[in-house]
């Protein structure tokens, strides 16, 4: 079966034979693009987060024949070591990471976090539904799917903080 | 080019450093707060992990589990699985092995895939095309067994305990004590069973090229690593290359080979082609090691004026048979606290349970909070502020053994962690302090890890543009040895930072003691510096000058009023330097440690039990800091898996089985974003260990887990008014002692 898979604006034409192929195995072992990350393979850690039309998905627990002509960013497509974007800038600069490990899946999550924000959705966290704040708990929470065993959260905090800030609240 | 010229040096840390020589030297990087030189890799996704980057025509590979937990494998549907689609092999060979290497152990674990001695052990390979035929094809497995799980021990109460003579001490006469005692306390606490739980699953792809085997793995300790794979294997270690450029979190999960490299290789040399296997997460539960559950009973007692007099801690902690790991529960407990009467005890008890091994702060991680609980008891029974009753019982010397400390920096930090979080405004009365449904509490720790070196090699070689290269075998398994090693280097040889590169993670490379036990940044760190100083020799030659007149600096040498650029000074040469550290008698003297201090404030719902950590602040003695921002990170890390120990964090085992219940992450708690609140750390940047090393740099990676369950679960007393012996403190034991 014939898939289109539109990665970081290119397109690719994955022959899949075997439906079992999920979207982050195609992303590592058929593109070769492996800075999306498996951690669980289960939908537990974050790690393989990439944006699929415009949304954070776990690419782990959806297969790639669902994505016929879907847009996916990964993290190959966010800025190279050469050409950062200012919320990867910031993760190294407030130290977010140390193995590095969950880091290109913390990334993906901030940048559609914020934009989560930006357009206004409600989190738990929320006080008022209608006017999210990018308060401190409010990243926490948005990002309680992605889980670090190194535990930067507070550097990972300060980092999307820091990065929203400089970029008006948007994503990165 | 022309070839190098060579130079070594080697350093056995016999006598105390009086050179302090990073304190002499000019560049001003060491110390800093440096941002890691791997981190743009890292953020973008380009750094490269073990089961990435595969050769061309790899095939892959995943393990069969046994589905009993103690008997043999008779047979398995073999042929069957032959025929699935894409499957290449399906290996049952007597070189597999039964659980990883312990750390350090640098031979094979036990082997053979016939004998099983826990649920989940790995009993069968099967390699395909793809892991999707892998994956199905291990699933279609249907092992034959003569089933002796009926026969197998799972509950540490049932067994009878080993309890080896090496392990037990004794001094005084501590029932004599605990009678005469003002105050005393006599308490029995338990931690569970915990998992490491890696971010990165273990991994490896090998390939054989000309009879040489070369494993991309993730691995903590190369050098070994390559000793106990070539020992699996039965082949010379000159035929094994083990590659871990990046690691993605170890916590001693990958200190010694496992399951994933041995297969791999064993696999590879069959089908002739590269082969990678990557344990899928419940695998890696139940696969690997896990930190041993413990059982401890302390007894502690002090006089009226709460001076102590005497210590005792016991421990029942647990392993598969024959191996020589037992977690060292005791470890801090001779030499912290005063008290002339002591006993130490441990026990072993051999289950059919996943193995145990080294866990982040093997010893201490688990010791120290219950021993730090029993104090907060003991303290509150004498009526004895918490920080008082702690600085009352410092010892002068060790006062198990009477050798002096090499630097005691514990009441600095609790001094000054308890200025700094305001220990002052602690309810006096437990239990008193309540806003609305929440119970507000603090409490406090003292923060203790012993301090280790290990022989270690490296080579760094200055080229004639002034450039450096640094190499040795060492791993960054995010502890930060990259930015260490660099600035090191960078200091000792006077070069901005962005001149140095520093290459890690290759057997290949000279051997250093590995990552593990907080010993790699101080003794890799301290061989690079050998290395850089060998080289600075040279230049001192051609500078005409003794080294200790020599000032390097942003590329250039001055001696005297002459200064002239590095490459000027070089003329096309290459000076490569060989540097080694070896562990000395300093360390039989004198006992080292790292010190710190934590504080906690807690809210605990009077409604749901729940505990909220509200603020954690500690303050960190470990002699030189080499990089304040990796150092920063490592004790926030620390602090954090603190966190998961106190609130969360418990594997379950089947009472009938053994069945590693909660194999995952949606299961096995650890601790997620919303758990964490802001984290204050100090580090006491003046502090310097000169019996440590030529740095006079001390361990930090592991220090700061040392002691924060204790602060919670010392503040989930003062919010609650009731002690906790159970941990994790979850939500069912706190409603139930609330009422």
């Amino acid at each position: 079966m014939d898939v289109t898979l539109t990665v970081n604006g290119t397109p690719h034409v994955l022959n899949l034979e075997d439906p079992r192929v999920s979207l982050l195995d195609a992303l590592r072992q058929r593109l070769d693009l492996t800075g999306t990350k498996k951690g669980c393979d289960h939908g537990q850690c974050g790690a393989c987060t990439v944006i699929v039309n415009g949304r954070r998905i776990n690419s782990c627990m959806t297969l790639a024949v669902m994505h016929d002509g879907d847009e996916i960013t990964t993290i190959e497509g966010i800025g190279t070591p050469g050409d950062l974007a200012p919320l990867q800038q910031a993760f190294i600069r407030h130290d977010g990471f140390q193995c590095g490990y969950c880091t290109p899946g913390q990334i993906m999550s901030a940048t559609a976090m914020l934009e989560e924000v930006r357009q206004g959705w409600p989190s738990q966290m929320t006080g008022d539904l209608g006017r999210p704040e990018l308060t401190d708990d409010e990243i926490r929470e948005r990002m309680s799917g992605n889980i670090c065993r190194c535990s930067c959260y507070p550097n990972i905090v300060d980092a999307i903080r820091d990065a929203a800030g400089r970029t008006g609240g948007t994503a990165a | 080019m022309s070839n190098p010229i060579e130079v070594t040096l080697t350093h056995r840390m016999n006598l105390p450093d009086e050179e302090n020589l990073l304190d002499r030297m000019a560049q001003g990087v060491v110390s800093t707060p440096m941002d890691r030189p791997e981190g743009p890799l890292k953020v973008s996704g380009t750094a490269t992990y073990a089961d990435e980057d595969h050769p061309p025509g790899t095939a892959y590979g995943w393990f069969v589990r046994a589905a009993i937990t103690s008997g043999r494998v008779t047979g398995l549907n073999t042929r069957e699985l032959e025929a699935m689609p894409g499957v290449l092999a399906v290996i049952r060979d007597n070189r597999m092995i039964r659980n990883p290497a312990q750390g350090g152990d640098a031979k094979s674990p036990h082997q053979g895939p016939s004998e099983v001695f826990y649920k989940g052990q790995p009993i069968a390979l099967v390699v395909a095309e793809t892991f999707e035929q892998a994956r199905d094809a291990a699933l279609a497995a249907r092992p034959d067994y003569k089933d002796r799980s009926d026969r197998a021990v799972i509950l540490p109460t049932r067994t009878d305990y080993e309890k080896p003579r090496s392990k037990q001490s004794s001094q005084g006469n501590l029932d004599k004590a605990m009678r005469n005692a003002a105050f005393a306390v006599d308490v029995e606490y338990d931690t569970p069973s915990m998992s490491h739980a890696a971010m990165e699953p273990h991994a490896a792809v090998a390939w054989w090229q000309d009879g040489r085997l070369t494993v991309r793995g993730s691995y903590q300790m190369l050098n070994s690593n390559a000793q106990e794979l070539a020992d699996a294997l039965g082949i010379s270690v000159k035929k094994v290359r083990i590659l871990s450029r990046y690691v993605g979190g170890g916590f001693g999960s990958k200190l010694g080979i496992g399951h994933e490299g041995v297969g791999a290789a064993i696999a590879a040399q069959k089908l002739d082609r590269p082969v990678a296997i990557a344990l899928h997460r419940r695998q890696v539960f139940e696969a690997t090691h896990r930190r041993s559950e413990t059982r401890q009973r302390v007894r502690l007692c002090c006089d009226a004026d709460g001076r102590m007099t005497g210590i005792g801690h016991e421990a029942w902690v647990s392993n598969l048979p024959g191996e020589t790991f037992s977690e060292p529960v005791t470890q801090a407990t001779p030499f912290t606290w005063a008290g002339e009467n002591r006993e130490i005890g441990h026990y072993i008890g051999r289950l059919n349970l996943t193995g145990a091994g080294s866990m982040r702060a093997p010893g201490e991680a688990v010791g120290v909070p219950i021993t730090d609980a029993a104090m907060d008891e003991l303290a509150e029974a004498a009526g004895i502020d918490p920080v008082e009753f702690r600085l009352r019982n410092i010892p002068e010397a060790d006062p198990s053994s009477g050798k002096p400390f090499s630097s005691n920096r514990l009441a600095d930090c609790i001094r000054i962690g308890a200025e700094r979080f305001g220990w002052s405004g602690r309810p006096k009365v437990p239990g008193s302090r309540r806003e609305g449904e929440w119970l507000i509490g603090f409490g406090m720790s003292g923060v203790i890890r012993v301090n280790m070196l290990g022989d270690s090699t490296a080579r760094v070689t200055l080229r004639p543009d002034g450039t450096a290269l640094v190499e040795t075998d060492m791993t960054d398994i995010g502890t930060g040895s990259y930015s260490v090693l660099t600035q090191i280097a960078a200091e000792m040889l006077g070069l901005p930072p962005d001149r140095v590169t520093t290459v890690l993670g290759d057997s290949d490379l000279p051997p250093s003691i590995g990552s593990g036990g907080s010993r790699g940044a101080a003794s890799s760190g301290s061989s690079v510096m050998l290395a850089a100083r060998a080289v600075r020799g040279k230049l001192a030659e051609r500078m005409g000058c003794d080294e200790e007149d020599l000032t390097l600096k942003d590329g250039t040498a001055i001696a005297g009023n002459r200064q002239r650029d590095l490459a000027d000074v070089l003329a096309g040469d290459i000076l490569q330097g060989t540097g080694t550290i070896k562990r000395g008698a300093a360390e039989a003297h004198h006992r080292q440690s790292s010190w710190g201090a934590e504080f906690c404030e807690v809210a605990v719902s009077s409604v749901t039990g729940e505990v909220h950590v509200r603020r954690l602040s500690g303050v960190f003695a470990a002699g030189r800091i080499l990089n304040a921002k990796t150092a920063r990170s490592q004790c926030m890390g620390g602090m954090i898996f603190g966190i998961g120990q106190a609130l969360h964090e418990e594997v379950f085992h089947d009472a009938r089985d053994g069945s590693f219940m909660n194999r995952d992450l949606a299961e096995y708690h650890v601790p997620a974003n919303l758990d964490v609140p802001h984290i204050d750390i100090e580090l006491l940047m003046d502090d310097r260990d000169p019996y440590a090393n030529p740095m006079q740099a001390k361990g930090i990676g592991e220090l700061a887990l040392c002691g924060t369950a204790a602060a919670i679960v010392n503040a989930i007393a003062n919010a609650t008014g009731h002690r906790f012996r159970s941990f994790p403190i979850t939500l069912d034991k706190v409603l139930e002692k609330l009422g």
